[in-house]
């Protein structure tokens, strides 16, 4: 976990005009999330769960005295639970509902670093071929030979359609 | 000027403008003349203290306005205009300008916008047609003697001292003092000074009315001078006037600009000997020294104060000797001994005095605090509760007896802090209901129905947040009781009902939760209407089968109106949903009881409090529960025989009543439930485990959940669950406990109904079968 704030640190050094992206592991799929909404990075541990809503909501932690809710990707994603494992990490993003910013953690199976990634690099989401919406995808940006899929942050954790948790 | 100053400006301004609308309101009430015109005074000094502060900030258009509405008070005062409903009208209205006005010079704009000024136009012309009548120059004198007289005599009734002052007018000679002049004690109060008054000038008024025989300063307040505040007024004055043609309202117009800050007693030429004894005790000084006071200026022989001071004693003695009640004001029994004053006269001046001094009091003992330095004592009070909650359970590891006593103690501090934190936000309901008042006056006035508001347990105390957030759905309520409960007049009429209708507001506490009735008098509901409406749109199958409250809480469905008619009161079916929606948001419920044809209630339960509670912790497989405590009615173990008679079945028998329960862990769907390592631990030596239920009850409701372990009472700090689960229901907030994990607080009043719902249900269709 320290490990990986540092990260996000040195990563301040970059052209002007490229971004920041955050990249985690998540289904043997490589992500990329803009630095800007990114508040921390914590160990995943201590989550209660929250009865009667779906899945893809693992549950709310105590964040220094404040109650977090805690999404798990995978699950919103592809249905499939994420599996816990030592490096499970929970990045702790602001996403702004109305006039209010509000934290959401996000579970996700590892952590790798902070890229610069220039905007030119981006290319379109492909309309097919993922098993995620292509709402929740900004992007996809080509890294060294590698395909990183960039989140749309306020897509994914669009507050409004979170909290149509339909109560059984 | 400084913003602390405007601040103070504002706050005062608006007190004063509701206190005002109140006494309006009061006005059009009664008609009883003494309590008119004490509301015409109130409402005069409202506009008139509004009047000095903005004149200080230099608040011309303000000024200028109660100028006005200030002169049609005097014309009141003088019994010129009568006033009538119509008027009332129109002061509210101005009282509303006068807010508005307010608001504006608060904010940066200058000037009144072109539709402000329009309206204060049309109000100034309004008032200045009460005024102009005089101005034509009617003999004044001629037209308001006689109610000159009259208000000279409620003006009297005021308190004891003038009471009796009237009635000394018609005693016999030989118990009148000698002195044939006019007496007046005078006491400023200390904020005379810095209220911009001179004492000196009203002395050299006052000689202005007739000759000063003597002017006797009195200084004996004056501390020493460590604790002396140069700014401060600490004079007082016992005055002879020689005046044959005065009258006791002339000397009191000199002092109006002090009456409501100082000490004034006025005593007219051969008063009564009892007038002097009330003077003597009211006044703050020494009774002796008094005594020679007024002798040495003239006011009382010798002999007269002597007299005096006797009665004093022996009374005092006689009562201390049947050991009767202090709390009467002395004088009121001397009277009475001497068949001077009848004693119901005196006590309604005793009582009178009374609800002046308690006035005094209250208004002394309160202070003014910024919400949100409140705010931020209470979101302190609760780290400090969930951190001695986690000291405590280390403490509780060491198992060191010093130290756990101590912590112990610690506890209990923490404890009363927190219920003295959660006190200070505490109000009380009354002035919410006031405000509905006006709201019932002019809905009943535009709907053409007569209808009187009645308010009980107004002193019932609530979170102040809750306060502010109730207003507007009981104003949706009163409203919708108003427009579609009451029928017209005529409809009463026929029906056999008092032509007037009568809308109650109450409020009292039940079981952790404040309980907001709203009842009117009126046509009810119809059930088989609003069925038929929900029928037809769709929101009910024609052949469910509902209860009569699943029925009423139709009407909280959007778009769900089943008036005839709609007008600009309500009845477009916007309101009642929102009502439901604002009310759940404050963890609140809402019921209705109806009968057609009788009216109907409508009653509003809220949590008393949205900070902290006290909450009964409990364990369903690893993951841990809070039930508010209030609502926790008992619990029993659920043992074979109970399990075995009942089989599946989800309800028991609980001491001959039939209690539906349902076992959390289904409910909750709780992961991990049959892994749960404590649950193994638990085990009896046969392998069992043992299944407590818990017992709540809510708005009358009981209901049972099974838990798999009681763990005792927690001190919960409400930690909302924020926006992503704002459409959660059965979960009303979470907490963190002392090892720093989260528990969720469990919904009570959801998931009862939930439960007795679904119970009932069942029932049903297992009848139907």
């Amino acid at each position: 976990m320290h490990q990986t704030e540092m990260k996000v640190e040195m990563g301040d050094v970059g052209s002007e005009d490229s971004e920041q992206y955050l990249t985690f592991m998540l289904g043997g799929k490589v992500y990329g999330l803009g630095i800007l909404n990114i508040k921390e990075i914590i160990e995943y541990g201590d989550i209660t769960e929250v009865p009667m809503t779906p899945e893809f909501i693992s549950g709310v932690i105590n964040l220094r005295g404040s109650v977090v809710p805690v999404i798990d990707l995978s699950q919103r994603f592809s249905g499939k639970a994420t599996e816990l494992a030592k490096r499970t990490s929970i990045i702790i993003l602001e996403v702004k509902s109305a006039d209010l910013k509000i934290e959401i953690g996000v579970m996700v199976d590892m952590v790798n670093e902070v890229l610069d990634i220039h905007p030119g690099e981006i290319e379109p989401a492909p309309s097919l071929g993922d098993q995620i919406q292509t709402n929740f995808i900004n992007g996809m940006a080509k890294v060294d030979g590698k395909l990183l899929i960039l989140l749309d942050i306020e897509h994914v954790l669009s507050v409004d359609e979170l909290s149509m948790v339909g109560s059984i | 000027m400084s913003d602390e100053g405007l601040h103070i400006f504002a706050d005062e301004a608006e007190d004063l403008l509701a206190s005002a609308e109140q006494a309006l309101l009061r006005m059009d009430n009664l008609e009883d003349e003494v309590d008119t015109l004490e509301c015409v005074n109130e409402i005069f000094r409202t506009f008139h203290t509004i009047k000095g502060a903005a004149g200080l900030f230099g608040f011309n258009e303000i000024v200028d306005f109660t100028h006005i509405v200030e002169s049609v008070f005097v014309k009141i005062r003088e019994g010129i205009i009568t006033v009538d409903e119509n008027m009332v009208s129109l002061f509210l209205a101005n009282l509303d300008h006068l807010e508005y006005l307010v608001k504006i010079a608060l904010s940066d704009e200058d000037h009144m916008s072109v539709e402000v000024k329009k309206r204060d136009d049309y109000l100034v012309g309004k008032l200045n047609a009460y005024l102009a009548p005089t101005a034509i120059g009617v003999d004044k004198g001629a037209v308001t003697e006689p109610k000159k007289e009259e208000l000279r005599a409620e003006t009297e009734q005021e308190g004891a001292s003038k009471i009796l002052a009237r009635l000394d007018d018609r005693l016999d000679e030989s118990d009148g003092v000698v002195s044939g002049n006019w007496h007046i004690s005078l006491r400023f109060g200390p904020a005379a000074l810095r209220n911009g008054m001179d004492p000196a000038s009203f002395i050299k008024y006052l000689a202005n009315i007739g000759e000063l025989k003597s002017v006797n300063l009195i200084d004996d307040s004056i501390p020493g001078w460590a604790e002396f505040d140069p700014e401060s007024c600490y004079l007082g004055f016992e005055i002879v006037l020689v005046s044959s043609n005065t009258n006791k309202e002339e000397i009191e117009e000199v002092f109006e600009f002090v009456l409501d800050d100082c000490h004034i007693s006025i005593l007219p030429p051969h008063s009564h000997i009892n007038s002097y004894i009330q003077l003597i005790e009211d006044l703050p000084e020494d009774e002796l020294r008094i005594g020679d006071i007024l002798v040495a200026c003239g006011a009382l022989t010798e002999r007269e104060k002597d007299h005096i001071l006797n009665i004093q004693d022996d009374f005092n003695d006689g009562i201390t000797a049947g050991g009767r009640e202090w709390d009467a004001p002395l004088l009121g029994k001397i009277a009475v001994g001497e068949n001077v004053v009848e004693q119901e006269v005196v006590d309604a001046a005793i009582k009178k005095q009374k609800d002046v001094q308690q006035q005094n009091t209250s208004s002394q003992q309160t202070i003014r605090v910024n919400a949100l330095k409140l705010e931020d004592l209470v979101n302190l009070v609760g780290e400090l509760v969930i951190g001695s909650a986690n000291a405590d359970l280390n403490a509780r590891q060491l198992s060191d007896a010093n130290l756990n006593e101590a912590m112990e103690n610690l506890l209990r501090l923490v404890e009363e802090v927190r219920d003295t934190a959660l006190g200070l936000r505490m109000v009380q309901i009354g002035e919410t209901f006031n405000r509905f008042k006006r709201v019932v006056r002019e809905v009943s006035r535009d709907t053409g129905k007569d209808i009187e508001l009645r308010i009980s347990g107004a002193e019932t105390e609530l979170d102040k947040t809750l306060i502010e957030k109730i207003g507007d759905p009981i104003m949706h309520l009163v409203r919708n009781a108003i427009d579609h409960g009451i029928e017209s007049p005529a409809i009463r009429k026929e029906t056999g009902k008092a032509a007037k209708g009568v809308v109650s507001l109450s409020a009292f506490h039940e079981s952790g939760s404040v309980v907001i009735r709203i009842t009117d008098d009126g046509g009810g509901l119809s059930k088989e209407k609003i069925l038929n409406k929900a029928i037809e749109k769709g929101l009910v199958n024609e052949n469910q089968q509902l209860s009569d409250q699943e029925i009423f809480q139709l009407i909280f469905e959007a778009g769900f109106s089943t008036a005839e008619s709609v007008s600009n009161i309500s009845g477009r079916g916007v309101g009642m949903d929102v009502v439901r929606r604002n009310i759940e948001s404050l963890r609140g419920q809402v019921e209705i009881e109806s009968e057609e044809g009788k009216g109907s209630t409508i009653a509003i339960r809220l949590p008393l409090t949205l900070a902290i509670i006290d909450g009964f912790q409990v364990r369903v497989g690893d993951a841990q529960y809070i039930v508010p405590l209030d609502m926790v009615d008992e619990c029993i173990e659920l043992n074979e025989s109970l399990r075995e008679k009942d089989g599946n079945a989800n309800y028991l028998n609980l001491r001959g009543e039939i209690l539906p329960f349902v076992h959390l862990k289904d409910m909750f769907r709780v992961k991990g439930y049959e892994g749960s390592e404590r649950n193994a631990e638990m085990k009896d030596i046969e392998g069992r485990h043992r299944d407590n239920i818990v017992v709540v009850q809510f708005g009358g409701k009981k209901a049972g959940f099974v838990v798999d372990e009681l763990l005792g009472e927690h001190q919960t700090v409400i930690k909302p669950l924020g926006k992503v689960f704002r459409n959660l229901k059965g979960i009303s907030g979470t907490t963190i406990l002392g090892s720093g994990e989260v528990a969720m607080i469990i919904d009570i009043p959801e998931m009862v109904s939930r439960v007795v719902n679904s119970e009932q249900k069942t029932f049903m269709s297992s009848k139907t079968i």
